[in-house]
C-alpha cells in the first residue's frame, strides 16, 4: 500500500503528458517539424474559415440558377436541384425507382458478402439470383415491367454497373492470364504475354475508341453490339491485363517448396493451383490488386469520350445548361464525394476480405 | 453444376445486353418501320439544340427535327426515338455504322463530309457562324482591333481553326488558352483568364446569359466562319435521304403558309390550292415520298412550324435569346426557302 502511494507521487514532468505532451511528442518534436507545424496551421487559418463561410454560412440550398449568381457563396442548389438527372440520367423518370432498387440490391449483396466465412454455394446463387432481379430491374420487359433500353441507362447505375461488371469479369480472366503466363506451353505462354503486354501498351482511352469507333465498323451488315456492352468489354479486357501482372507477381513470390510439396503428394496442375498455390499468391497481392480494382472503377468516367452518360457526363450535362453553366466547383465537389464514398468502401471491404 | 451456373451467368448478360440486331438492305424507311423506331444521333450537351432536361426528356431544335422526320414516318411520336447521344469524334462513325438511321446533332454541312464520309446532308436547319464575345471593359468594337489578344477557345475543333485563319489572314499575333468544355471555358472567360472568347455565335448567346453579369460582355459583329447546321443521313438510300430532306422543309414551308400547330386544322379547309397539296387534302405528295398523305399535317400538328420550333428551343424567349437572323424566312431577309410542295 506504501509502495503504490510513493510510485504515485512520482508523476512524469507535465509536459510530457496531457495534451501539452500530445502536442510536444507529434506537433513540436524539434525545431524543423515546429516551423512545419506553425506554416501548415498559418496556412489553415487562411483557408477554413473562408472554406466554411462559402461552403456553409453563405450558401444557398435550393434555389433556381438566377438567385444562384446572386449569392455570394457556394451554390449546391446546382446538386439538389438536378440530383435525379445527376443519378440517374436519362432513365425513364418514372421509373427511376428501379435503378435505385437495383443498386440498393447490389449495395447490400456486396455488404453481406463482406466477410468470406460467409462465401458458399447457397451465397453464389444468391447472386445469380440478384443479378437476375437487377437485370430485370434495369432492362425491364419482364413481370409487366416497361422495357427500358440500355441507352437510357445512364448516371451512378452505369458507373455502378461498368465498374462492378469490370472488375467481376476482369479478375478471373486477369488470373487465367497471369497462369498462362506462367505456363510451360509455348503457345499459350506466348499469347498471354502478347496479350498483356498489347493492352498494357495502349491508353483505355484507345481502346474505348477502337469499340465505339472502329469495331462497328467491321461488323457485318445490319448488325450491331450493343454500346454499353462494348464499352464494358474494352474496360475489361484492358484491367484484366493488369491484374494479370499484379497476380503473376503473387505466383512468383511464392516459395518453391510450395510447388515442391504440391508435386510430392501427388497432386496434379489444377490441384496444385486450386489448393496450395492460388489461395496463398492471391492472397498475398490483395493490396496492388485492389489499387487496381480502385483505378478501374475511376477509370470508367472515360466513358465520356464516347458519349456515355456515367455519373459525370450527367454532371457535365447539368452545367451546360445556361441556367447552371459557372456553378462547376460545387458539382464536382458533390461528384468528388461520391467518387470518394465508393472508393474508401472499396479499399475498407478489401481490408476485411484480407482478415 | 458450376458449367450450369456459369452458363447462366452468360445466358444472362446475353439477354440483358443483346442488342436489337435487323437486318438492312438498303431500305432504310423499311427497316425503321418493321423496328417500330427511329434511332438518331444527337449531341446530348447542346442546350437548345439536343439536350435533355431535368426530367431526362429531350428538347432542341434538333432534336424537333428528328420528331418531325419520325412523325412523318409513323404519324405519331409513342415512343418513335431511340436517342443516341454522340460526341463530335464518334458522330458520323455512328451513321456509317447504321447504329442510327439520322444524324441531327448541329454537324456543320462541308464538302468533304458530303463525299468522303459518305453522308448526304439535307436541308439545313439552322445557319450558324462563328463569333467573338469581349467584356465590354476591354473597350473594342470589332474583330480586326484584336491584335495580340488571349483568346479561349475549344481545342481541336474548326472553331480553332477558324479563328487561327482570322488572326492570320488579318496578320494578328494571338494566344490561345485551350479547355476541353464549353462549361469550364466559359468560366476561365469570366474570371478573365482571356480577352476574347470564340465559339460558334448560337454557344456565345447562350454562354452570355449565363455570366454572372451579362450586361458587362458583348458580342461583336464580325461572323468569320460559315455553319450551316443540318440533318444528315447516309450515302445510298436516296429515299430516306428525300424523307428527312422534305420533313424539315415541310416545318419551313408552313410558317411560309402561315400554317401553325394551332390552326393546323383550320387549315384543313382551306380553299388555298397550296395548303390543300401541302396538307394531303388534295393527294400525291405523300405517295411520291412513300409516306401517308397526311405526313406535313401530323409534322405541323405534333411538332409545329419552323417558326415556332426555332422561337421554343433558341428564340428570344429562351436563355439563349437568339434573333431569327439568317434562319428568317426569305422573305423577312433570311435564308430558309422552301421549294413547292407539288
Amino acid at each position: 500500500m506504501n509502495t503504490m502511494e510513493s510510485s504515485r507521487e512520482i508523476r512524469p514532468p507535465s509536459n510530457n503528458v496531457g495534451v501539452v505532451g500530445w502536442l510536444k511528442h507529434n506537433l513540436f518534436n524539434g525545431v524543423f517539424n515546429s516551423i512545419i507545424t506553425l506554416v501548415v496551421l498559418a496556412v489553415l487559418i487562411r483557408v477554413v474559415p473562408q472554406f466554411i463561410q462559402w461552403a456553409f454560412i453563405d450558401a444557398v440550398w435550393f434555389t433556381s440558377g438566377k438567385e444562384c449568381h446572386e449569392a455570394s457563396g457556394a451554390c449546391w442548389s446546382v446538386v439538389t436541384k438536378n440530383i435525379r438527372f445527376n443519378i440517374f440520367g436519362y432513365y425513364p423518370y418514372d421509373q427511376q425507382w428501379r435503378p435505385l432498387l437495383a443498386m440498393l440490391l447490389l449495395v447490400g449483396m456486396l455488404a453481406y458478402s463482406r466477410d468470406w466465412k460467409r462465401w458458399n454455394k447457397k451465397l453464389g446463387y444468391g447472386w445469380l439470383l440478384a443479378l437476375f432481379v437487377m437485370g430485370v430491374l434495369m432492362k425491364g420487359g419482364l413481370f409487366g415491367l416497361e422495357p427500358v433500353e440500355t441507352t437510357k441507362w445512364s448516371g451512378l447505375p452505369l458507373t455502378l454497373l461498368l465498374s462492378f461488371f469490370g472488375i467481376a469479369a476482369s479478375y478471373p480472366l486477369g488470373v487465367l492470364l497471369a497462369l498462362g503466363r506462367q505456363s510451360d506451353m509455348i503457345i499459350i505462354r506466348s499469347l498471354s504475354v502478347v496479350y498483356i503486354e498489347m493492352i498494357r501498351g495502349v491508353p483505355l482511352i484507345t481502346l474505348l475508341f477502337m469499340s465505339s469507333v472502329m469495331f462497328p465498323l467491321f461488323l457485318p451488315e445490319g448488325v450491331t453490339i450493343d454500346k454499353v456492352l462494348r464499352a464494358q468489354a474494352a474496360i475489361i479486357l484492358f484491367t484484366a491485363a493488369y491484374i494479370a501482372e499484379v497476380v503473376r507477381g503473387g505466383l512468383q513470390a511464392m516459395d518453391k517448396g510450395q510447388y515442391e510439396a504440391a508435386e510430392s503428394m501427388g497432386l496434379n496442375y489444377y490441384q496444385t493451383m486450386r489448393l496450395i498455390i492460388l489461395p496463398q499468391a492471391l492472397k498475398i497481392v490483395i493490396p496492388p490488386t485492389v489499387g487496381i480494382l480502385i483505378s478501374a472503377f475511376k477509370d470508367t468516367s472515360l466513358v465520356v469520350i464516347i458519349a456515355l452518360y456515367d455519373i459525370l457526363n450527367t454532371t457535365k450535362s447539368i452545367l451546360n445548361t445556361p441556367e447552371w453553366t459557372g456553378f462547376s466547383t460545387e458539382a464536382y465537389i458533390f461528384i468528388a464525394i461520391v467518387y470518394y464514398l465508393c472508393c474508401f468502401s472499396m479499399s475498407q471491404y478489401s481490408r476485411r476480405i484480407e482478415k | 453444376m458450376k458449367r450450369l451456373a456459369s452458363s447462366v451467368v452468360v445466358a444472362l448478360l446475353l439477354t440483358v445486353f443483346s442488342a436489337p440486331a435487323w437486318s438492312d438492305n438498303g431500305d432504310t424507311l423499311k427497316a425503321i418501320k418493321e423496328r417500330g423506331y427511329m434511332m438518331v444521333g444527337v449531341n446530348g450537351d447542346l442546350f437548345g439544340f439536343g439536350k435533355a432536361d431535368q426530367k431526362g426528356v429531350w428538347q432542341g431544335l434538333d432534336v424537333d427535327t428528328a420528331r418531325a422526320v419520325a412523325v412523318a414516318v409513323f404519324g405519331d411520336l409513342n415512343d418513335r426515338i431511340r436517342w443516341v447521344p454522340l460526341t463530335a469524334k464518334t458522330r458520323f462513325t455512328a451513321l456509317q455504322s447504321k447504329e442510327i438511321d439520322v444524324l441531327t446533332r448541329n454537324a456543320t454541312q462541308t464538302l468533304t463530309r458530303d463525299t468522303a464520309l459518305g453522308l448526304n446532308f439535307v436541308q439545313v436547319n439552322y445557319y450558324d457562324g462563328q463569333g467573338f464575345m469581349v467584356p465590354k471593359a476591354l473597350g473594342v468594337s470589332s474583330a480586326s482591333e484584336l491584335a495580340g489578344a488571349t483568346v479561349c477557345v475549344l481545342p481541336g475543333t474548326t472553331t480553332e481553326q477558324n479563328a487561327a485563319d482570322y488572326f492570320r489572314s488579318n496578320d494578328m499575333e494571338w494566344n490561345t488558352v485551350t479547355i476541353e468544355s464549353t462549361a469550364e471555358l466559359a468560366q476561365a472567360f469570366y474570371a478573365g483568364r482571356c480577352d476574347v472568347m470564340t465559339s460558334d455565335a448560337s454557344q456565345l448567346a447562350g454562354l452570355r446569359a449565363s455570366a454572372p453579369n451579362p450586361g458587362d460582355y458583348m458580342i461583336l459583329p464580325e461572323i468569320i466562319s460559315k455553319e450551316p447546321l443540318a440533318p444528315a443521313v447516309r450515302h445510298g438510300d436516296d429515299q430516306w435521304m428525300d424523307i428527312v430532306n422534305f420533313s424539315v422543309l415541310a416545318m419551313i414551308n408552313a410558317e411560309e403558309l402561315g400554317i401553325t400547330s394551332e390552326n393546323v386544322d383550320e387549315m384543313l379547309s382551306s380553299k388555298n390550292p397550296k395548303i390543300q397539296r401541302f396538307l394531303g387534302v388534295s393527294p400525291g405528295n405523300g405517295e411520291a415520298l412513300g409516306l401517308d398523305e397526311k405526313f406535313a399535317y401530323n409534322i405541323i400538328k405534333q411538332v409545329g412550324n419552323y417558326g415556332e420550333v426555332f422561337e421554343r428551343n433558341v428564340g428570344v424567349n429562351t436563355p439563349l435569346g437568339l434573333e431569327r437572323g439568317l434562319n428568317a424566312l426569305w422573305t423577312n431577309g433570311g435564308l430558309m426557302y422552301s421549294p413547292p410542295f407539288k
